[in-house]
């Protein structure tokens, strides 16, 4: 839930990427890290294993600029997308605002998609939240790979209600910010509508 | 949506400074801040100078959502105490009114004592001025006041990523 403070004139929203183990959460937050202007971010946090995948949350704190004379604060968040993280993901997802679902287009990682996507509407549910309702969008991560299924299979699978989606290679950046600019409008424009 | 959104008002940011101000300086701490159970800064007091108090506040309502999940597990509500000990720097944490976390960092100069006895006096002033902010919040949406975002244009999100 947005945090609106008339005192510092800050808005403060909360986006959470979500998606199967390796799909490229972090990814997607690391690229954003490298691309923005130091003045504008502050410090990535990743709390990770060795082997770096995402243990509890990675968390990168962006200013956007101004609307109306408030200061527009995104605070991103990543899950860890690994099955048995789940009680973890539950707490992340406590006052999103908005949330990006990270598909894996490898073939072999549809089951996997499928999965996380279910685990995300019921844990979304039981904190209070609709899937229907929620500001919400699609990337189609690891377009570059040579086993990417069709896109017309992931829309079918993924997306069948048409939200916005966006096809990314998060590696080299390719559809990260269009993401990032595409979960963002949507999360200000539910503002607009004051909850 | 599940949980009103929260709104900090010029007037309760001042209660709130003050109560902050103030308890830092009895619990002779180095640093005190609240922080919304989302990880989101309320307010600082202190030598906030050479903290990343928005990490800190991020990685604060971590710890609480996962010591809340630990509670849970065994049964109990939440552990709304939490006291970490370093070896120069310690930090405790409190829970108020279930919605916001209080931390207090302090040092060699002060102890576990004091502080959890200040922490006591400003938990209750704290919770007096949360209950009216929240009462305020719900009387503004009963008479329908705008919100100052109620005008945002297409061009003003656009604006936002124009580099
Ligand atoms: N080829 C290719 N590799 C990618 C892409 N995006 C991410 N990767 C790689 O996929 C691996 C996993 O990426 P992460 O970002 O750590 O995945 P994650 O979703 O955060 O995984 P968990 O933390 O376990 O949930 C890394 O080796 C990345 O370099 C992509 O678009 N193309
Ligand atoms: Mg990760």
């Amino acid at each position: 839930m947005s945090f609106i403070n008339y005192s510092s004139k800050e808005i403060n929203c909360k986006i959470v990427y979500y998606g199967p183990g390796l799909c490229g959460k972090t990814t997607n937050l690391q690229y954003v890290y490298g691309k923005t202007n130091p003045v504008a971010k502050g410090k990535m946090i990743s709390l990770a294993t060795e082997t770096e995948r995402t243990l509890f949350f990675d968390f990168l704190p962006l200013t956007l600029g101004e609307i109306k004379g408030f200061k527009v604060r995104f605070h991103l968040y990543t899950v860890p997308g690994q099955i048995f993280y789940d009680a973890s993901r539950k707490l992340i997802l406590k006052g999103v605002d908005g949330v990006v679902f990270v598909a894996d287009s490898q073939v072999e990682r549809m089951e996997a998609n499928m999965e996380s996507f279910e685990n995300l509407a019921v844990n979304l549910k039981e904190q209070g939240y609709d899937l229907d309702k929620i500001p919400y969008v699609v990337q189609y991560n690891k377009r570059d790979l040579p086993n990417a299924a069709p896109l017309e299979e992931l829309k079918n699978l993924l997306n069948p209600k048409g939200i916005p989606e966006f096809e990314a290679c998060a590696a080299t950046g390719e559809g990260v910010f269009e993401t990032l600019k595409g979960i963002s409008k949507l999360v200000l424009t539910e503002l607009k509508k004051g909850r | 949506m599940a949980v009103p959104q929260l709104v900090m008002y010029e007037e309760e940011s001042k209660l709130i400074s003050v109560v902050l101000e103030r308890l830092n300086r009895e619990a002779n701490s180095k640093v005190v801040f609240l922080v919304d159970k989302n990880g989101q800064l309320i307010s600082a007091a202190g030598d906030t100078k050479n903290l990343d108090t928005t990490s800190l506040a991020s990685l604060t309502a971590g710890n609480i959502a996962a010591t809340g999940g630990l509670a849970k597990l065994i049964g109990e509500k939440e552990f709304s105490i939490l006291f970490h000990e370093g070896e120069k720097d310690n930090i405790h944490i409190s829970i108020i009114g279930q919605r916001v976390i209080l931390v207090v960092v302090f040092d060699t100069r002060s102890s576990l004592g004091l502080v959890r006895l200040r922490v006591k006096k400003a938990s209750d002033e704290l919770k007096t001025i949360f209950d009216g902010l929240l009462a305020k919040m719900e009387q503004k949406e009963a008479i329908n006041v705008e919100s100052p975002f109620a005008e945002i244009t297409d061009d003003d999100i656009d604006g936002l990523f124009s580099e």
